[in-house]
């Protein structure tokens, strides 16, 4: 079979445990795949050809014996780039982490090789997952399998460019502001930023610890939810990581039935920027769903305004402070120049860290800085108060709330050279991170031959009513079913 | 008021990262623009409104003092740019002759 590499994680899984086909025959069909369009696509920083195949093997061999094998089991898998694995190159897009291969892997990555999942590569992204672009990379820029003249998004660009063009089935990614949803938006697939809290960030290299939160990447929601069974759960070695019950996702996703649901339209979300193309697509998934029979209006959450400002304040005030680590003791990068302990430091990580991680570090800095705290960083985490009582006002009265993911399709390679118009495009996933709740990004349409995404908004901890909507909706769609033509 | 460069030599200072002059004058012209577009905090009505630094409510998280395996020394030291004696090595941090 010449085209396994368009099925979907779960169809292949069906197939291997039917023994129509082996892990092995599975894995190679992707790294001949990723061979033919990583030269246009450009998806992946570091490739693990050898040990995808050593792990499709132990997988055949465990299913010859009989083992009882996770559904995940031979499926490959790509990994963004700031996720630890460990003897494998983590480079967090950064060329202050040029050499760094971690000592232990991240929960997330044990969680999947336990379950027998095939690892072909570590992702591009934005440098730390700082950007919407993925333009920021330290080494090169990932096209969008749409049209390889656009961006793919970001940060998490080069795990969705993977698996929109059918690289991999499935990816992981990481969501500090829109990173997971904005660029499956971009490149036409589903993303998954689950509740903050849902998912163990240990080995996730940090960004903003009390936004970062990893989540699946892939082409149809059955897919989405068999990967976030995976990874979700308690993790002892993440405080943060809540020791809350897991639902079960993939019954979610079986037989969906949205009678009855309730479905916020929040009006902010329409406002300045957002393309008159994109807001139709995304109103006419509202009233698909009303057509399923969900009930359907339109509420308001006027704190909205305030989310991108308040975030450009408490995300760069964490990265200050995540980032001061990189000083060219322990790991990475250490500048050659001689300069005393200081001067080490100062040099190293300005040989290291590229623009905008420089940019993030020095307002971060700024605002922490005494006599300023009160009136940025304080004052931000209460605008961050308000943003969360609005979301739960709202959730009294629905059970989902839906909006664009992101403003307009994709954008050309190299156009936002303004980085505040580049922020914006984070401008309707941002209040998400903020409040901590789960969101996702599904496709529902294209303007001009790009991809448009919807994303639904749930409780905490309910990412399986967002499951279940988006499962809904597929049922009656094809829009996943479409996939990119990647010229050669 | 927007920042002068000589300020932000000083936050770059803090934040422990050189930047070259041309760097410098790029820098404050991005952090001019973000900051003026943070400003629009100002406007927020957040009078008896308290901050939240985590959206999820977080208690403390306790576990049993008890001693479990953890990287071994030199595996730690492995990504080290210089280490001896089991130590990480780093510049001279006193002036002088030792």
């Amino acid at each position: 079979m010449s085209d396994l590499y368009t099925l979907t994680a779960n169809e292949a899984s069906r197939m291997l445990q039917a023994g129509e086909i082996s892990a092995v025959e599975l894995t190679e069909a992707y790294i001949k795949r990723i061979d033919e369009t990583e030269p246009s696509v450009q998806a992946f920083i570091t490739r693990t050809t050898e040990l995808a195949i050593k792990q499709a093997e132990q997988v055949d061999r465990q299913r010859q014996a009989g083992d009882s094998l996770s559904p995940l089991a031979g499926i490959p898998i790509a990994l963004k780039d700031n996720l630890c694995t460990e003897g494998v190159l983590t480079t967090a897009a950064s060329r202050i982490l040029h050499n760094f291969v971690p000592p232990y892997s991240a929960t997330v990555v044990n969680r999947l090789a336990d379950a027998g999942a095939v690892f072909v590569g570590k992702a591009n992204c934005d440098e730390f997952a700082m950007g919407s672009s993925t333009e920021n990379s330290a080494y090169h820029v990932t096209n969008n399998p749409w049209d390889l003249s656009r961006v793919p998004g970001g940060s998490s660009g080069g795990s969705a460019a993977a698996v929109a063009a059918c690289q991999v089935p499935l990816s992981l990614g990481s969501d500090t502001g829109g990173s997971i949803r904005q660029p499956a938006s971009y490149c036409g697939i589903v993303g998954l930023k689950p509740t903050y809290g849902r998912v163990s960030r240990f080995g996730l290299i940090a960004y903003a610890s009390s936004l970062d939160q990893i989540g699946p990447f892939s082409r149809d929601i059955t897919d989405c939810a068999l990967l976030l069974q995976a990874i979700a759960g308690h993790d002892p070695h993440d405080s943060t990581c809540l020791d809350v019950p897991v639902s079960d996702y993939l019954s979610a996703v079986r037989n969906p039935d949205i009678r009855g649901m309730k479905v916020g339209i929040p009006e902010e979300y329409f406002g300045q920027g957002v393309a008159s193309e994109v807001a139709s697509a995304v109103l006419a998934v509202a009233r698909e769903l009303e057509a399923q029979g969900a009930v359907v209006e339109h509420c308001h959450l006027p704190s909205t305004c305030y989310a991108l400002a308040a975030y450009y304040v408490i995300a760069p005030a964490e990265c200050s402070s995540n980032l001061a680590r990189f000083d060219g003791v322990k790991y990475g990068l250490r500048s050659t120049e001689l300069a005393g302990h200081i001067g080490l430091s100062e040099k190293t990580r300005g040989e290291g860290f590229g623009a905008e991680v420089k940019q993030r570090i020095m307002i971060g800095t700024y605002v922490l800085s005494a006599g300023y705290y009160d009136a940025y960083y304080r004052r931000a985490q209460q605008v961050r108060t308000l943003i969360r009582n609005e979301f739960d006002q709202a959730f009294e009265k629905y059970d989902i709330l839906l909006t664009p993911t992101a403003p307009t399709p994709a954008f050309r390679t190299g156009e936002k050279s303004d980085p505040m118009q580049m922020k914006l495009a984070d401008v309707c996933t941002i209040p998400v991170n903020m409040a901590g709740l789960p969101g996702i990004s599904i496709p529902c349409g294209f303007v001009d031959g790009m991809p448009v995404g919807v994303q639904f908004i749930g409780k905490a901890f309910d990412e399986a009513t967002l499951l279940k909507t988006a499962a809904s909706y597929q049922l009656a769609t094809n829009w996943h079913k479409r996939i990119a033509s990647i010229p050669g | 008021m927007p920042l002068t460069s000589d300020e932000v030599r000083k936050v770059a200072l803090l934040a422990r990262l050189e930047l070259q002059d041309d760097e410098i004058e790029k820098q404050s012209s991005a952090l001019n623009n973000l900051l003026e577009h943070i400003n629009v905090l100002q406007n927020a009505d957040i009078e008896l409104v308290s901050p939240t630094s985590h959206s999820i409510p977080v208690v403390n998280v306790l576990r049993s003092d008890s001693i479990v395996p953890s990287l071994d020394r030199s595996v730690a030291l492995s990504n080290a740019p210089e280490a001896r004696d089991g130590c990480f090595l780093v510049p001279r941090i006193m002036d002088g002759d030792a």
